[in-house]
């Protein structure tokens, strides 16, 4: 099959019974966080219409699974590193949804302060390195990060989020050998949505596209169902795993974005059918319907749904209602000498 | 024939013009096609022109300015879109090391007729990486040519005159002038590249400004003028070459000079008007110079910060009336 073909093909779950046993709960509290994304990004949409968040706002519904799933396997100090569609990332990482929404309508409180926006949210305190404006120049970075670890010997891995769109950067083909010649704790993450903005990325993406590359330059990893938590899981588990202390590998995690590349585009470069076929496949209907199967109560998971919501709505309230940065902010940062005015 | 229409679709207009005069003229760049360009600049032209003629780029903006220069050696003349100045960086090696200095390294074998089309400036909450105005980086490049169209007319004759320009141009179009109409005369003279445009005349003022910035100064004069202070308004719309006769002969008689730039003053391309000026114009000048600019920081994403760094009407009116009185 071309990629271009399995791009538009729904991925399919695991069976109910593939559910390790015991691990409910741990399920349950993924299907919360990714949860909070949904509401998180729903909402931020919802406001950039209203006109009340500027700027552009990637929505990264429909790919909560991915971002959830790995971040389920990484330790508190371990790095990521993303791109514009990067809320998500954040989130599962441990940022505060509540600074970031802040963050997201320009306030003060916010997770940088308001001077970066949707595009650039960063929380050094829980190792999420930056969301990043220029596509793959998150990827390269969280390499150097790699090179970090190695040199001062910590026991921590790196790990870029990016889209298919980014596979083309030259930047991300120099990473690749870098990380392997160095041998680095880098776990890749390519989020392949099918589409980078309003191009088909088969269309621009000479042969098997990112698996390929990483292949011809030593680095193995695995293809996966990025709508499918369970998936994601094991497999980042096993990954990271063997990432750290070791060379670099990949998750290659087939996957859709619901809504438009930046709340900008019309939409019609895809059809509503692949649309609505891919909605089947939502990563967190998919993880209701097997947790219900596996025997958990429709109340739990209405629970969680409702925290995630309340969550969200105080998010809400408190960009709101914070102030605007002091307009000092907007010199203050730039760097040690040298005044800016 | 006369018609209104945006800036983008002036733009739009003036390419599709020079495609179907001159088949060697075509375009590359992402997203080009499905939705037409950011701001629907390329609309239509992929069904009109086909898949080669407007081409549809993955994310490689150094490949994209490479087969560019590679594509203008050997006989075409490429537009090559790359999006916004700030994702143009990723590309500089390829516009400042090759595509700037062939035509005199190799002693004028050849030329590279190519167009680098990046959209600058703030639109409102775009943040660090998406609202540079990067015009003074490409001025200080010997070999390369620098246009800021301000108006629906200029992006349509000058994005004309580009095309035709037989060295490499950086177009820069302002991403806040996008859906801004005005009247456009296709029938008008092209734009003569290095020629300004006189906005309107006045005695006691100058004032010199480029790009989005055109549009804040534009207000600024009228408040000057209830105020009786008359301003003789220019927008370069060219930066290199620049309109140092239109500039020298409005300051000799003004005696009065005010830059205004939207990017960040230190370094900027307002320095080079202010130093010119100052070394030819010193006697005449009856005030010390303005010279109006971002601080020297990146663009905030917050709206009040993003406006701390604007240059607004009332600072040029303020440095007008400074330099007045
Ligand atoms: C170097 C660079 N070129 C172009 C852009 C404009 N741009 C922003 S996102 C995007 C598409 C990215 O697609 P992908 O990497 O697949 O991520 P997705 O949006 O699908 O999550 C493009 C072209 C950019 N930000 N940086
Ligand atoms: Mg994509």
């Amino acid at each position: 099959m071309t990629s271009r073909e399995k791009s538009a093909v729904p991925p399919s779950g695991l069976p109910a019974s593939a559910i390790p046993l015991g691990s409910n709960e741990r399920f349950l509290s993924m299907l919360g966080k990714m949860y909070v994304i949904r509401e998180f990004e729903e909402a931020a949409g919802q406001e950039w219409h209203a006109g009340n968040i500027r700027g552009s706002v990637h929505q990264y519904v429909g790919q909560e699974a991915i971002a959830v799933g790995v971040c389920s396997n990484l330790r508190s100090d371990d790095y990521i590193s993303s791109n514009h569609r990067g809320h998500g990332h954040s989130i599962a990482k441990g940022a505060d949804p509540i600074g970031m929404m802040k963050e997201l309508f320009g306030r003060e409180g916010g997770t940088c302060g308001g001077k970066g926006g949707s595009m650039h949210i960063a929380d050094f305190s829980i190792g999420m390195l930056g969301a990043n404006g220029v596509v793959a120049d998150g990827v390269t970075i969280a390499v150097g990060a790699g090179h970090a670890i190695k040199v001062l010997k910590q026991d921590r891995i790196a790990v870029p989020f990016f889209g298919d769109g980014a596979v083309n950067r030259g930047p991300l083909m120099e990473s690749l050998n870098w990380a392997k010649i160095y041998d680095l704790p880098v776990l890749y993450v390519c989020e392949h949505n099918g589409y980078a903005a309003t191009t088909r990325t088969s269309d621009v993406t000479a042969g098997e596209g990112f698996i390929a590359r990483a292949r011809s330059f030593g680095i193995e990893g695995e293809e996966i169902d990025g709508n499918d938590i369970r998936a994601v899981d094991e497999v980042a588990r096993h990954l990271a795993q063997r990432v750290r202390g070791n060379g670099p590998a990949y998750i290659f995690a087939r996957t859709y974005r619901h809504h438009p590349h930046n709340l900008r585009d019309s939409g019609a470069y895809r059809t509503q059918d692949e649309i609505d076929r891919w909605k089947l496949k939502d990563p967190i209907k998919l993880a209701t319907s097997w947790l219900l199967e596996a025997g958990v109560a429709r109340a739990e998971i209405n629970a969680v749904e409702g925290d995630a919501k309340a969550l969200i709505a105080r998010a809400l309230t408190a960009a709101r209602s914070a102030p605007w940065p002091q307009l000092s902010a907007a010199l203050e940062n730039v760097q040690d000498l040298g005044a800016p005015l | 024939m006369i018609a209104e229409m945006t800036y983008a679709e002036a733009s739009l207009l003036a390419l599709r013009e020079e495609m179907q005069r001159d088949l060697r003229v075509w375009a590359l760049g992402e997203d080009l096609g499905p939705e037409g360009g950011l701001a629907g600049q390329y609309r239509g032209l992929q069904t009109e022109f086909g898949g080669a003629r407007i081409c549809d780029t993955p994310i490689s903006e150094s490949m994209i300015m490479a087969a560019g220069v590679g594509a203008a050696l050997a006989g075409t003349r490429p537009v090559v879109e790359l999006r916004f100045a700030d994702f143009a960086i990723c590309a500089a090696d390829e516009i400042v090391n090759q595509t700037a200095k062939i035509r005199y390294m190799f002693n004028g074998q050849t030329r590279v007729p190519l167009v680098i089309r990046q959209a600058i400036g703030m639109r409102g909450g775009t943040a660090a990486q998406h609202s540079q105005s990067m015009e003074a980086w490409w001025v200080h490049v010997p070999g390369l040519t620098v246009l800021t169209p301000a108006t629906a007319a200029d992006n349509y004759g000058m994005l004309k005159a580009a095309i035709r320009c037989d060295d490499p141009v950086i177009y820069l179009e302002h991403k806040a002038l996008w859906g801004i109409k005005g009247a456009v005369d296709t029938d008008a003279p092209l734009v003569q590249i290095g020629k300004a445009d006189k906005v309107q005349r006045g005695d006691d003022v100058t004032i010199v400004t480029w790009s989005g910035m055109r549009v804040e100064c534009i207000k600024a004069a009228d408040t000057l003028r209830q105020r009786g202070i008359a301003v003789d308004l220019i927008d370069l719309r060219s930066l290199w070459p620049w309109d140092r006769d239109m500039v020298m002969d409005s300051v000799s008689r003004t005696g009065r000079l005010v830059v205004a730039q939207e990017a960040v003053r230190v370094g900027g391309f307002g320095a080079e008007i202010v130093a010119e000026v100052s070394e030819e114009l010193w006697a005449k000048l009856r005030a010390p110079i303005r010279r109006l600019g971002a601080p020297r920081c990146p663009v905030p994403f917050s709206m009040p910060l993003e406006d701390a760094c604007r240059i607004s009407a009332d600072m040029i009116v303020k440095a007008a009336v400074d330099s007045v009185e």
